[in-house]
């Protein structure tokens, strides 16, 4: 065999694996796939089809379901609630938690540093034990089922994810701005606010994805201080929902189809993004 | 949760830097403690106040009614450790943190090499591995509940092509509830995982990867030699991240089996929370969240060391 042929076997066989392993991994995608199928053609199945059998295409698409959900559900009012409390709890973190990383990254005292870490270890405790008493403290001051009791929570509980995140990012960052700010004359407030926030733009874009999706996807203790009343957030409602559907599987997979489709569209758009800030390894 | 490293503003964007000349620390204005004042009162509202309180009713038989709690001393933490539904969720517990730490974070791997390929679809297999870890726990609790029900769709795959025999009642019989919830927290978050190692895949130089090739080095040997020791910093990043995660599992559990049937599936935070919220009973409550408390640290202090170790061996 001369060389020249040699050279091209080798590839011709590089060239195989590579198809084996391309047509393999989407083989094993499409298994791992298997659950988005059932949720989308359960959602359109009528009872009959679903009856009939569960894994099977919809014969019919049944749009109906998804008004049907939309209708019955209460969803437009769960969308609204989680849309307001995201909002302002992630506005809430940003300006509590870049202000605070700011003396936190810029004092090397003895405070500073303990209060950071003091920060830190709300990244582990497990919110189950503070439950009840700040549960408690919600009820004495009147706050259950308000939004208030739940954007007070997430920015409480996002705290240390942010202020670790924020904290990261200024300890990197040149001080000769703030140095130059000080040098023109401007306090610690009017530099913060002019200089260094708009120097915290890439992660300030890191914080609300996750702190976001966080807020958005969170159950527990929404269910605790909103469950049942007109100011619950969406998995509360779908909580809710699966209960008041029972067996009508396919109107529940409508709702939760309503339900994640913000999530979905919003992933499409900003995928780098969100990758990005979840393979820093962070997540509430 | 994870002590990882936050990115550092270089690799995102480096602003355009000033002239140098007068630098040191000396030279920027103080900044005062009223910068911390806001985040310090609602993280001691919200995490630090209720944390230690429900530390000392741990050791009360407080209930909530407007009776002040007896000081109970051990007793909460005796009857934890008779009570079956406690006992069963200790040890399911550790059993779904260990479980998925391991599978996840192998599954994890896995995934990001094949992914941190030439394949041609890999933008978009990326996408859709993790496209999961984004939905609310609620929803994919429902979502898989009715997958592994009786006549779900799983068992009318299974028998579509010809494996009747692995036809289960995968949530209803006890002997193997817990192993579907696990495969469940693992579909859910292994794109995390994958995400966290390709990352860290961006690290690992690829003349590196070369010379050890010239070098004779097998696949495999370049694999367990030069990729997987730089993949330390991703490994405990990932591994700390299920891990924590997973020890305080609710969601999924919660709305797929309500920890049962029987006890088979309880977790520390369910039963912390039925106690709670269900039975009114503060005090045992808030002894069940103090031992998950110690758990999670006591893990968290042993993967840190651990994992620690093995950088500096490897």
């Amino acid at each position: 065999m001369s060389a020249a042929t040699g050279v091209r076997s080798t590839r011709a066989r590089r060239l195989t694996t590579g198809i084996a392993a391309e047509l393999g991994m989407i083989v094993v995608a499409l298994l791992f796939m298997f659950p988005f199928y059932v949720f989308l053609s359960v959602a359109l199945k009528t009872p009959a089809d679903l009856a009939a059998s569960p894994l099977s295409l919809p014969t019919d698409p049944a749009w109906a379901n998804f008004a049907d959900a939309w209708q019955r559900g209460g969803l437009e009012q769960a969308l609204i609630n989680s849309a307001v409390v995201t909002a302002l709890s992630v506005a809430g973190l940003v300006v509590c938690g870049s202000t605070a990383a700011y003396l936190l990254a810029r004092r090397a005292q003895r405070l500073s540093l303990g209060l950071y870490l003091v920060f830190l270890l709300g990244l582990m405790i497990p919110l189950q034990l503070g439950m009840v008493p700040l549960y408690q403290l919600m009820r004495d001051a009147n706050l259950l089922q308000t939004y208030t009791s739940l954007i007070i929570f997430e920015v409480g509980h996002q705290l240390p994810l942010v202020i670790f995140l924020y904290t990261g990012f200024l300890r990197a960052l040149p001080r000769e701005y703030e140095e130059a700010a000080r040098v023109d004359g401007a306090g610690p407030f009017t530099s913060f606010w002019r200089i260094v926030l708009p120097l915290l733009r890439p992660i300030t874009g890191t914080v609300v994805i996750l702190s976001s999706i966080n807020i958005w996807n969170d159950f527990l203790t929404p269910l605790l201080y909103v469950g049942g009343s007109a100011q619950q957030t969406l998995p509360v409602a779908i909580f809710a929902f699966r209960g008041e559907f029972a067996s009508q599987w396919q109107i529940i997979f409508a709702g939760m189809g309503i339900a994640i489709l913000p999530i979905l569209v919003v992933y499409f758009l900003l995928q780098k993004y969100i990758i990005k800030g979840f393979a820093s390894g962070i997540k509430g | 949760m994870t002590l990882a490293q936050a990115p550092a503003p270089a690799e995102v964007e480096e602003p355009p830097r000033p002239r140098r000349g007068r630098s040191g620390a000396a030279r920027v204005a103080r900044i005062p403690y009223a910068f911390v004042v806001p985040a310090l009162l609602l993280y001691g509202l919200v995490v630090l106040y209720p944390t230690v309180a429900g530390g000392v009713y741990a050791f009360t038989d407080w209930t909530g009614r407007r009776v002040a709690p007896t000081f109970t001393g051990l007793a909460n933490f005796a009857e934890l450790l008779a009570a079956p539904a406690a006992r069963s969720a200790l040890k399911n517990t550790l059993l779904i943190a260990l479980s998925t730490t391991v599978l996840q974070t192998v599954l994890g791997l896995a995934l990001a090499l094949a992914l941190h390929s030439s394949l041609r679809s890999r933008h978009l297999l990326r996408t859709l591995f993790f496209a999961p870890a984004l939905l609310p726990p609620v929803i994919v609790g429902f979502l898989w509940q009715y997958i592994l029900t009786p006549q779900g769709p799983l068992n009318e795959a299974l028998g579509a092509v010809g494996l009747s025999a692995l036809q289960q009642n995968w949530l209803g019989d006890a002997s193997i509830a817990l192993a579907s919830v696990i495969g469940v927290i693992i579909w859910q978050n292994a794109g995390l995982t994958m995400v966290i190692y390709l990352a860290g895949l961006q690290g690992v130089p690829a003349e590196l990867l070369e010379a050890a090739e010239i070098d004779g080095a097998s696949r495999w040997q370049r694999l367990r030699r030069v990729t997987i020791p730089l993949l330390i910093p991703a490994t405990t990043i990932a591994m700390s991240l299920t891990l924590i995660g997973s020890l305080k599992l609710f969601d999924q559990v919660y709305v797929m089996t309500g920890g049962g049937p029987g006890y088979a599936t309880e977790t520390l935070s369910v039963v912390m929370y039925k106690e709670a919220f269900v039975s009114g009973r503060y005090g045992y409550a808030a002894a069940i969240a103090l031992v998950l408390t110690m758990i999670v640290f006591a893990f968290a202090l042993v993967q840190l060391r651990g994992l620690r170790r093995f950088e500096v061996d490897s």
